[in-house]
Formats: C-alpha cells, sequence, structure tokens
C-alpha cells in the first residue's frame, strides 16, 4: 500500500510528459533559428480540432485520428512558415512577437467561430477508459497511455537526432547557425522540415491534451504559458532539458492543485522565475 | 532622426528635437472635441486618454529602452489597486491617490527593474511575463484585499481640488485623464529630449556599446523601468478613480498585449505611437465589438500581421514615409 501522494506524482508525471508533447518542437525551433514562436499552441489546437472533428462528426477511431492531427498541424505550419515567418527569421523579437501573436489571435477567433466557446469532448476508445488499482493506487488507464506516448515521442526524437543525418543536421544548426551554413549545410531548409515536425507533434500533444485538460477555443492562449514554461527552463534546443523541466513543471503543478489549491498557479510561475532568475538560459541551455 | 548639419553641437541637435511642431499643437488641440462633437462618449474619450498614458509608460522601456516587456499590466493593476485601496480605507482626495499609486508602482518596478534589466530576448519576456502572471494570481486568491473575480467595490471620490465633482456624464472624468495625461505626457517628451533619453535610444541600438562610451546600460535600463512603472500606475489609478471601482482584469496578460499591440499600431518610440494607436485600436473595438466580440480578435490579428509585414514602424511611420515621398524626400 502506497500513500496518496504517489497518486499525485503519477498523474503531475502524466501531464508532464502532455507538457513535453506539446512543447518539443518549440525548445528545438526557438534553438535553432532563436525565433520566438508564440503561435506554437495554435498549432496544437489545430490538432486538437482536427482529432475531435474526425472521431466525433465523421466517426473516425481515435487512433486513426492521431496522424491526422499531426498531420494538419505540421501542413498548417509549412503554409505559414513559407509565407510569413520566413521573412522575420533576422528581425528584431518584437516583430517575431507580434506576428505569432497576430496568428494567436486569429487562431482563437477562428476556433470560436467555427466551434463555438463551449468545451469539446471526445471519444476514445474503452479500453483506455477507466482505471487499475496497483497496490492501492488508482491508476487512469488514458494516463499509463499518455506516459507510454510521451516516452515514445521522447525515444524516437532522440533516436532521430543522434543517429541520423538529419539530426547531425539540425545538430549542427543549434549549435552554431552560421558555421553549419559555412560548412554547406542548408540551415534554412533544415529548419523548415523541424518546424513542420515540430508543430505536428504539437497537433499531436493538442489531440491527446483533449481527455485530460479539455480543449476549447482558448487554448492556444491558455497553454501558450506552460508550454512557453517547460521551454525558457527546459533551456533552448534541449530534448532531455524540456523533457526534464515538462516534468518538473507538470508534477509541481499537480502538486500545488492537490494540496495548496488557495494559491492556485501560483507555484509554477515562482518556480519558473526562481529557476530563469538562477539561470537565464534554463537549467540545460547553453546560452 | 537627425541630419548631420543639425548635429553642431550636442546642445542645438536636442534643442532642435524638442521644438513644438504644428501638428503636435493640432493634436493636442483635437483632444478637447470630444467635449463638443461626442458628448455622449465622454467615457469611452476617458478610457482612451488613460489606455493612451499606460501605452506611452510601455513605449519608454520597450520603443526607447528596447526591453521588449508583456507583464506591463501588473505596474497598472498595482496603480489600480493601490489607489481603490487607498481611497476605500484612507481618505478619497484623487491627486494624492495618484501621487501614492505612482510610488506603489515605482517601487515595484525599481525592485524588479533589478532582475528585469539583466536578461535580454526570450528570458526578458519570459519574466516580465511571469512577475505579471504572479500578480494576477496573486489578486485573484486575496479574495479578502481585492475582492478576486467579483472586482474591488467602495470606492468613493472626494471632488477633485475639492470643486470638480465626478459626473454621470464623464465630463470630470475626461478633463481629469487628459489633464494627466497632457503633464506626464510633457515630462515624456522633456525625458526623451534629454540626454537621458539619447542614451536609453543607444542602448536599444547596441546594449554592449554603450558603457564603452560611459553610459551606464543596466543603471539606465533601471531607471527608464521605473519611471514607466510609475507612468503606468498613474494611468492604472486613473481607471480606478474615474470608473470607482477595480476588476481583475487590470492584471491581465491580455491588457499588456493589447496595449503592446496599440503601441505597435501607432508605431514604437515615437511618442505620439502610444496615443494614436491607443485611439485608433479603441475606437475600432467600440465599434466593431458590439457585431461580434470574437471576430474583433481575428481583425486585430490580422491587422497585426499586416502591420508586421508591411507596416513595419506603425501607422505613424508610414504616414512620415507618405509626406516625406510628398514633398521629394528620399526617407
Amino acid at each position: 500500500m502506497l500513500p496518496p501522494v504517489f497518486n499525485v506524482l503519477f498523474d503531475g508525471f502524466a501531464y508532464g510528459m502532455l507538457l513535453f508533447v506539446l512543447s518539443v518542437g518549440l525548445s528545438v525551433t526557438l534553438g535553432m533559428m532563436n525565433f520566438i514562436n508564440l503561435a506554437h499552441c495554435a498549432y496544437a489546437m489545430l490538432g486538437g480540432f482536427v482529432a475531435v472533428t474526425l472521431v466525433d462528426k465523421v466517426g473516425w477511431p481515435f487512433f486513426a485520428a492521431l496522424p491526422v492531427a499531426f498531420l494538419g498541424a505540421a501542413a498548417a505550419a509549412v503554409v505559414l512558415e513559407r509565407t510569413l515567418y520566413r521573412r522575420l527569421y533576422k528581425a528584431p523579437e518584437l516583430e517575431q512577437v507580434l506576428l505569432t501573436i497576430g496568428i494567436v489571435f486569429m487562431s482563437v477567433a477562428t476556433a470560436a467561430y467555427l466551434f463555438g466557446t463551449v468545451q469539446m469532448p471526445i471519444q476514445t476508445p474503452a479500453f483506455l477508459r477507466g482505471s487499475l488499482n496497483v497496490l492501492g493506487l488508482t491508476i487512469g488507464v488514458y494516463r499509463l497511455f499518455l506516459i507510454a506516448a510521451g516516452l515514445l515521442v521522447a525515444a524516437v526524437l532522440v533516436a532521430t537526432l543522434e543517429y541520423t543525418r538529419f539530426g547531425a543536421r539540425v545538430r549542427a544548426a543549434v549549435d552554431n547557425q552560421r558555421m553549419a551554413a559555412g560548412l554547406g549545410i542548408n540551415v534554412e531548409a533544415a529548419f523548415a522540415i523541424t518546424f513542420a515536425l515540430g508543430s505536428g507533434l504539437a497537433g499531436l500533444g493538442g489531440a491527446l491534451a483533449i481527455e485530460i485538460i479539455g480543449l476549447d477555443y482558448f487554448f492556444a492562449f491558455q497553454y501558450l504559458v506552460y508550454v512557453l514554461i517547460v521551454v525558457s527552463v527546459g533551456g533552448l534546443g534541449s530534448i532531455g532539458g524540456s523533457f526534464l523541466a515538462a516534468v518538473l513543471i507538470g508534477m509541481s503543478d499537480m502538486f500545488g492543485k492537490y494540496y495548496f489549491p488557495e494559491y492556485g498557479a501560483f507555484f509554477i510561475y515562482a518556480v519558473m522565475l526562481i529557476i530563469l532568475i538562477w539561470r537565464p538560459a534554463g537549467l540545460f541551455g547553453r546560452r | 532622426m537627425g541630419t548631420p548639419a543639425a548635429a553642431a553641437t550636442p546642445y542645438i541637435f536636442l534643442k532642435s528635437q524638442a521644438r513644438w511642431r504644428v501638428a503636435e499643437i493640432i493634436f493636442w488641440l483635437a483632444t478637447l472635441l470630444p467635449f463638443v462633437l461626442f458628448p455622449n462618449y465622454l467615457s469611452l474619450a476617458s478610457q482612451i486618454a488613460i489606455t493612451a498614458l499606460f501605452a506611452l509608460s510601455i513605449d519608454l522601456v520597450l520603443g526607447y529602452a528596447g526591453i521588449v516587456t508583456l507583464g506591463h499590466a501588473a505596474f497598472f493593476g498595482l496603480g489600480a489597486y493601490g489607489a481603490g485601496l487607498f481611497s476605500k480605507f484612507v481618505w478619497g482626495e484623487p491627486l494624492t491617490g495618484l501621487v501614492l499609486a505612482a510610488a506603489i508602482a515605482a517601487v515595484a518596478g525599481y525592485l524588479s527593474s533589478l532582475v528585469v534589466v539583466r536578461f535580454r530576448h526570450l528570458a526578458i519576456i519570459m519574466i516580465t511575463m511571469g512577475f505579471g502572471l504572479l500578480l494576477h494570481e496573486a489578486a485573484n486568491k486575496a479574495h479578502w484585499l481585492t475582492g478576486g473575480t467579483d472586482g474591488f467595490q467602495g470606492v468613493s471620490m472626494w471632488p477633485i481640488l475639492g470643486y470638480f465633482t465626478f459626473d454621470l456624464w464623464g465630463y470630470t472624468a475626461y478633463a481629469y485623464s487628459l489633464v494627466v495625461l497632457f503633464v506626464v505626457f510633457l515630462g515624456v517628451r522633456r525625458l526623451i529630449h534629454s540626454p537621458f533619453g539619447l542614451s536609453l535610444k543607444g542602448i536599444r541600438e547596441n546594449w554592449t556599446r554603450m558603457p564603452a562610451i560611459g553610459a551606464p546600460s543596466q543603471s539606465h535600463l533601471r531607471k527608464a523601468y521605473t519611471i514607466s512603472a510609475a507612468i503606468a500606475g498613474i494611468a492604472g489609478a486613473l481607471l480606478t478613480q474615474t470608473t470607482e471601482t477595480v476588476s481583475l482584469s487590470v492584471l491581465s496578460f491580455e491588457r499588456s498585449a493589447d496595449t503592446v499591440v496599440m503601441l505597435v499600431l501607432g508605431g514604437t518610440g515615437k511618442l505620439y505611437g502610444a496615443l494614436v494607436g491607443s485611439l485608433i485600436f479603441m475606437v475600432a473595438r467600440d465599434q466593431f465589438s458590439g457585431i461580434n466580440p470574437q471576430l474583433w480578435y481575428f481583425w486585430i490579428g490580422l491587422l497585426l500581421v499586416a502591420v508586421v509585414m508591411l507596416l513595419p514602424n506603425g501607422v505613424l511611420g508610414g504616414l512620415t514615409q507618405l509626406v516625406q515621398r510628398f514633398r521629394g524626400k528620399q526617407p
């Protein structure tokens, strides 16, 4: 029999995995191009709405909708990257912030227009519902699935970055963009692909998130703060850093909400400020 | 900016920059028009004046000193709650309330500037935003003091200078906000055209080179941040005093973001950018939000993308370019 604190830690870990899938793409693209993309959660929201539409309106199974959510967000990202983002890579950060906040505004308004302002439910398969009883803990099956998905994403990402030629290019570009370009690496192309993959992952995260944190038209704003916290605490361009930061933030948020509900989100903001003041480049950032 | 001929001596250069232009005088005379032309919209006009003051405070740090902040509503909110609590528990004299709100916001601004000015890029955005969120959450949870999401009630203002009562139509509110805006604007204008203002612009352009020519970047930024926080506090206090209530939205992230949007719309680093931007934004919101508040955000988003892509210097920058092309000068 384990004390209930483990339940909170387990839920926090599952929540952290969700945050990881949502934010890892932003971390890598920020590390590569230093482009401040505040619209990252808009891609997550797009993935979520694609999944909801396919599952609840068209009647697709949940698992068939996940890859489409990924592809939909990635496709939107490619279009916007080619038309808008690429023209501002060298621009001051304020212009990048404004462009991407503009995109967030538009996505929020479009979502409210198309889907209304209510929470969207999603039909998950029967075997993902319910919970298990292990050593006196109540373990939600969906949360277990989330943890598996998060670990799988992390493993695939690490393997891609460490063991493929494309991964080597991306790592080189994150380390030193100009040097990488000087060695003949097409940094812009590598970035465009990374950006699409990262936004696709956000879309996947958005689809996975519906069951746990819900989905409504305001998602792009609401979770932007969490994603930015994970990225800046973890350090730009570091997958391991994002992973640890996501777990840390997920757990401290859950912990705060269970044991000190009167303080609300105060906890994670404080954790973020302290870590940033102590290490401005994040826990694992090099710059 | 300055031509080589004007830069003969620093004194003449600064003096030529600080000269009052005809367009400026016309602009300020035009601010009196609402009294005559739109007496039904005076409460909107005072909202615009207050927002313009807040945008001006952001312009000082963002446009001139180059600190990208997304959490300035923290100081606006401190001023708003400060003035509200002061009038409820101490006394309702408005001018002392303004001074107190400015002082509270300035102290908070100075303390946070100790941390803020050491960072750049993403970290500075996150830290200013983090302070803003922290304060918003604190005010939300401190229900006993601030009323939380129910709003803060019980503000009652005495007449200004013991004579001008706040009326239902907003004559006093607009006149009061306008006078405060103008006085603070004069101060900021003087500051910008001083050697201190010039070195702020230098820091914005090159942060590491300025100390080499004898302008300590961090201490200058701390001063600018503190002054800006005090102005934001005054704007917040004005909102409390003219509406006699405080809602939690004074501290919200949306307020910070919206006001940065207004500033950019008008043009950053151009004194009047803050005023013109908030005028356009607030009037447009008042006209459009009646139709559909959600679509309003769509248009604002589109406008932002368009401004960044097509008019990087804001509406005023675009106008200046037009005028210069009209006169046949190269910009």
